[in-house]
């Protein structure tokens, strides 16, 4: 038996270590100058720069971008994850509540043809949605970026989902109560679906922080980069230079990671939940 | 406080399914009206009727001298305990007792002076700050019982509000409902599908079967005087004897076993008798069969229940299955043969094809 | 939905108003027109198209090297599915079984959920550098010169790894919480059933976590096809060439640097075809998944 057990903990430890040494090389790289990466390559140990390295890359716009510091791009992430997280939130509740909750004509079509948007994903109809977005003069701005990428329906299922598994009795009670649809989804469903939201909005917010391909076609002016979409630019500064300033680079992957890794490992059983419940 | 009516009131669902099939009651004010049945027999679809949760397909609902059939629910000025209690999960149990009242702009101090009455009647004080989750199954029950009686509503609506609780729990909080209902004289509409809860809490039973009305009486009424086979069976326990019996050249017969002992001057060919176990009396080895109706049962098992045995036997060898009660506890061997006498007042007698009631005991003759 | 609803003349459409807008505006539009333009040839100086009917796919479906991009996809698609599936299954498994550092176990191998596929391809890059990189030392010990941009097969192998490395977290989850919503008395009932584990794994467990392992290959697939665009671009550092690329990367290629807007969308609605039926099997699956429960 204790043998056993040993083996499990032996596979587990290597699984967590192929997770964890990539993330870490890059962190502990971040913290050396340049020119000692240059020599020995990545590192693996504390280089004592860390400082130097993230002042660099967060307040000065030199180096892999000419225009736009690592703080802008911090901000402009910042607003894509928060953005795209809210909004996505705020609409799908809103359609989700009108198609569980209200009898009225079309219901069963606009159902429908929210629910087409889930069998498309963006990457297939790319071509058309940029050209769309440039006739309407929503390139370089935050809404150009956020609002499309809002199209799915994914949120307006998983709410749709749970809104589905509260009791019927509650909107019946809330009924004799007096209670009429605007009170009831304001006193009772949102109170009641505050952990569906938070699960939702982990996700949406990783989703949105890490848009990748739309930010790519959309923000050609630099002062809208995010840090995800940065990472080419970064990559092909890095490439090109004599001495590359791969610790600098490494320091924008790490601060391109660490939010959303934060919220997932601090919320993570809403997170689990949250996905795994959705899918059902 | 007001009375209700239904007037032939109808349920069509789509697909053309007739889940109430044009019932009418008169409940009279202050009067605790129970409708019983079995799952799908319409009972919950009427309640709900009532309540304004479902539409009418036809047919009238009177509140009061008020027509409500197009009126919302919460302007009926009737109030509704759920099963699962509907309880507003996120609210304190103060909040989920004001929320109704607050919807209706009733002055802060008046909602206050309510909810703290209504939970001193129940017993629930001390968890008005307590959310619902924090409660146990029998206080929920009470919370929900509150959230009715604030409103002061002209009727209480009541969905099968106990079925939640466990066995012990679920008698003492019929006790206290009756209890409420009488010190309120609030007029009430109870759906249950357990028998005894609709004889320990109706004033009237409405008896419903397939969403039609079998029989509307008082709990006794319709103990005593089962107007269908389906009623005789559906309420008392032991469920009543049902033995279909046709007249043969030799006199009348059960159609499954023998050794009955029974006449009746009838016209009719065929019967279902009716008989209550405990209203058949063992007579003992060799005793004479009595007057009415006697039997030779065969012995297949006893049940001791404690106070009671319950002893189940065959008409013949093999022959229909029949329920005897008697007092404490008894012994007999399986195979052993019972004489079993029922008094002539005692014996129900069913038409064979309609299931109704016949009223013409008085042509039983003496066996 | 619900038995009882409300009814309200204006409200309803007022509530899905703006959802409605951004799916017709961003999606609707958009998708129906990547069919149109798929029958038209654009001109390249912009003077209007030309409609050439099922042209463009002709061309496209043709294309040798078309051909082998999609090759490359599937390729790639199922050595991704397959590592990512049965790397996080086997952890998964462990997770399940431990006791002591249960928690910790699940923190340490789902966290990388949260990183971006570029963001993994930048590390996979620089992992494999050159001459930074001390997995291209490894290699090198190991007599195996890795030159990633160079040599197609390198390439595709650190696509290939750092894609594994991004999914392994999603397929550990959702193996984690099926294994766990396996019911205690079923794997009571196996244990007293049958001695060996690994059988006992093999005939009760497995069977019992197929509904999961079956949308899981669907959403595996989906990633690998369009997901995965990131760490494609990172690895071919923006510059296909020769590289191994996949089937969205190609409409991506084709149609912002070739300007061939026809052959692009031809592409696309491909592409959508594909999701279409997976996605409708993948709805039949979550459907049999219900019966199961």
């Amino acid at each position: 038996m204790k043998k056993v057990q040993l083996l499990d903990h032996a596979v587990l430890i290597l699984g967590a270590l192929f997770m964890l040494v990539p993330v870490t090389l890059a962190f502990m790289t971040s913290t050396h100058d340049a020119m000692s990466v240059y020599k020995d390559g990545l590192q693996m140990t504390w280089g004592g720069h860390f400082t130097d390295t993230y002042k660099t890359v967060l307040t000065e716009a030199s180096g892999f971008t000419k225009s736009v510091t690592g703080l802008t791009m911090l901000y402009n992430s910042m607003i894509l994850g928060f953005g795209f997280a809210i909004g996505k939130i705020v609409i799908s509740m809103l359609a989700a509540y009108a198609i569980v909750y209200f009898r009225f004509r079309f219901g069963v079509f606009f159902f429908w043809v929210i629910f087409t948007t889930l069998l498309l994903p963006l990457e297939v109809r790319i071509l058309p949605s940029y050209e769309i977005v440039q006739g309407l003069g929503m390139m370089n701005s935050y809404s150009g970026l956020i609002i499309p990428l809002i199209a799915s329906a994914t949120g307006t299922f998983y709410f749709r989902q749970f809104f589905k598994s509260v009791p019927d009795e509650l909107v019946e009670a809330a009924r004799i109560d007096g209670a009429g649809p605007v009170k009831f989804f304001i006193d009772i469903l949102v109170p009641l679906s505050k952990t569906m939201i938070a699960a939702i909005f982990i996700i949406m917010f990783v989703y949105g922080w890490n848009q990748y391909l739309w930010p790519t076609l959309i923000t050609t002016d630099e002062t809208f980069f995010t840090l995800v979409r940065g990472m080419k630019q970064i990559l092909a500064v890095w490439v090109g230079a004599q001495i590359p300033e791969t610790n600098q680079a490494m320091a924008l992957a790490v601060l391109a990671m660490l939010p959303p890794v934060v919220i997932v490992v601090i919320f993570q059983s809403w997170f689990v939940k949250g996905l795994v419940e959705s899918e059902k | 406080m007001a009375s209700i009516t239904l007037n032939t009131v109808r349920k069509i669902y789509a697909g053309n399914v007739e889940a109430v099939k044009g019932i009418s009651i008169d409940i009279e004010d202050g009067e605790f009206i129970v409708l019983v049945g079995p799952s799908g027999c319409g009972k919950s679809t009427l309640l709900r009727m009532v309540a304004g949760l479902e539409d009418i397909s036809s047919g009238e609902i009177l509140i009061g001298d008020r027509l409500v059939n197009k009126v919302e629910p919460a302007d009926r000025d009737i109030a509704m305990v759920f099963q699962n209690y509907a309880l507003y999960p996120h609210m304190s149990v103060y909040n989920n007792l004001a929320y109704g009242l607050k919807n209706r702009g009733i002055a802060k101090s008046e909602i206050d002076q309510r909810v703290r009455k209504a939970a001193e009647i129940l017993e629930i004080g001390e968890y008005l700050d307590r959310k619902p989750r924090q409660l146990s199954g029998g206080q929920r029950q009470r919370v929900a019982m509150g959230r009715a009686i604030v409103r002061e509503p002209s009727a209480f609506l009541f969905d099968e509000p106990l079925s939640n609780l466990d066995a012990k729990l679920r008698v003492q909080m019929r006790m206290e409902i009756k209890k409420l209902q009488r010190d309120l004289k609030t007029t009430s509409i109870y759906v249950t599908h357990d028998q005894l809860e609709a004889m320990t809490l109706a004033d009237r039973l409405v008896v419903l079967n397939k969403g039609q009305v079998e029989q509307i009486g008082s709990p006794m009424e319709v103990y005593e005087k089962p107007a269908s086979t389906f009623v005789a069976s559906f309420i008392g326990s032991p469920a009543m004897n049902l033995i279909p019996m046709k007249k043969t050249a030799l006199g009348w017969e059960p159609e499954q076993g023998d050794g009955v002992n029974f006449d009746i001057r009838s016209d009719a060919s065929e019967f279902i008798v009716g008989l209550r176990p405990e209203d058949l009396e063992i007579l003992g080895d060799g005793a004479p069969l009595g007057a009415g109706l006697a039997a030779k049962v065969v012995v297949t098992g006893v049940e001791p229940v404690g106070a009671e045995s319950y002893i189940h036997g065959t008409l013949g060898e093999g022959g229909q299955e029949v329920i005897l009660r008697a007092a404490g506890k008894q012994h007999y061997d399986i195979g052993q043969v019972l004489s079993i006498a029922a008094k002539q007042e005692k014996i129900h007698l069913f038409n064979r094809q309609t299931g109704k009631r016949e009223e013409e005991i008085s042509a039983l003759q003496p066996a | 939905m619900k038995r009882v609803q409300y009814s309200n003349p204006i409200l309803p459409y007022a509530l899905l108003l703006p959802q409605l807008a951004i799916v017709a505006v961003f999606f609707l539009w958009p998708a129906v027109e990547a069919v149109r333009a798929s029958f038209y040839l654009e001109d390249p100086f912009g003077f209007g198209s030309t409609f050439v009917g099922l042209e463009n796919f002709k061309d496209t479906l043709t294309n040798s090297q078309y051909a082998r991009t999609a090759r490359f996809t599937l390729i790639f698609t199922v050595l991704v599915a397959f590592f990512s599936l049965s790397i996080a299954l086997l952890l998964a498994v462990k997770a399940d079984k431990v006791i002591r550092g249960a928690g910790s176990y699940r923190t340490l191998l789902m966290w990388v959920y949260a990183i971006a596929p570029p963001v993994a391809g930048l590390l996979g890059v620089m992992l494999f550098d050159q001459h930074i990189g001390p997995l291209t030392e490894l290699a090198r010990s190991l007599g195996w010169n890795l030159q990633v941009g160079v040599t197609p097969f390198d390439t595709a192998f650190v696509m290939v790894i750092t894609a594994v490395w991004k999914q392994i977290p999603v397929n550990f989850i959702f193996f984690l919480s099926g294994l766990q919503s396996v019911p205690k008395s079923v794997q009571e009932a196996a244990a007293i059933d049958c001695r060996s584990g690994t059988r006992r794994f093999w005939t009760v467990t497995f069977p019992l976590l197929a509904p999961t392992g079956f949308f899981l290959l669907i959403i595996n697939i989906t990633y690998a096809l369009f997901d995965t665009f990131g760490i494609v671009d990172l690895v071919v550092k923006g510059e296909p060439g020769n590289n191994p690329i996949t089937l969205v990367y190609k409409v991506f290629v084709d149609g912002f640097r070739g300007n061939d807007l026809g052959g692009s969308s031809a592409q696309s609605v491909i592409l959508m075809v594909l999701v279409f039926l997976l996605t409708v099997f993948q709805f039949r699956m979550i459907e049999r998944r219900v019966h199961y429960n």
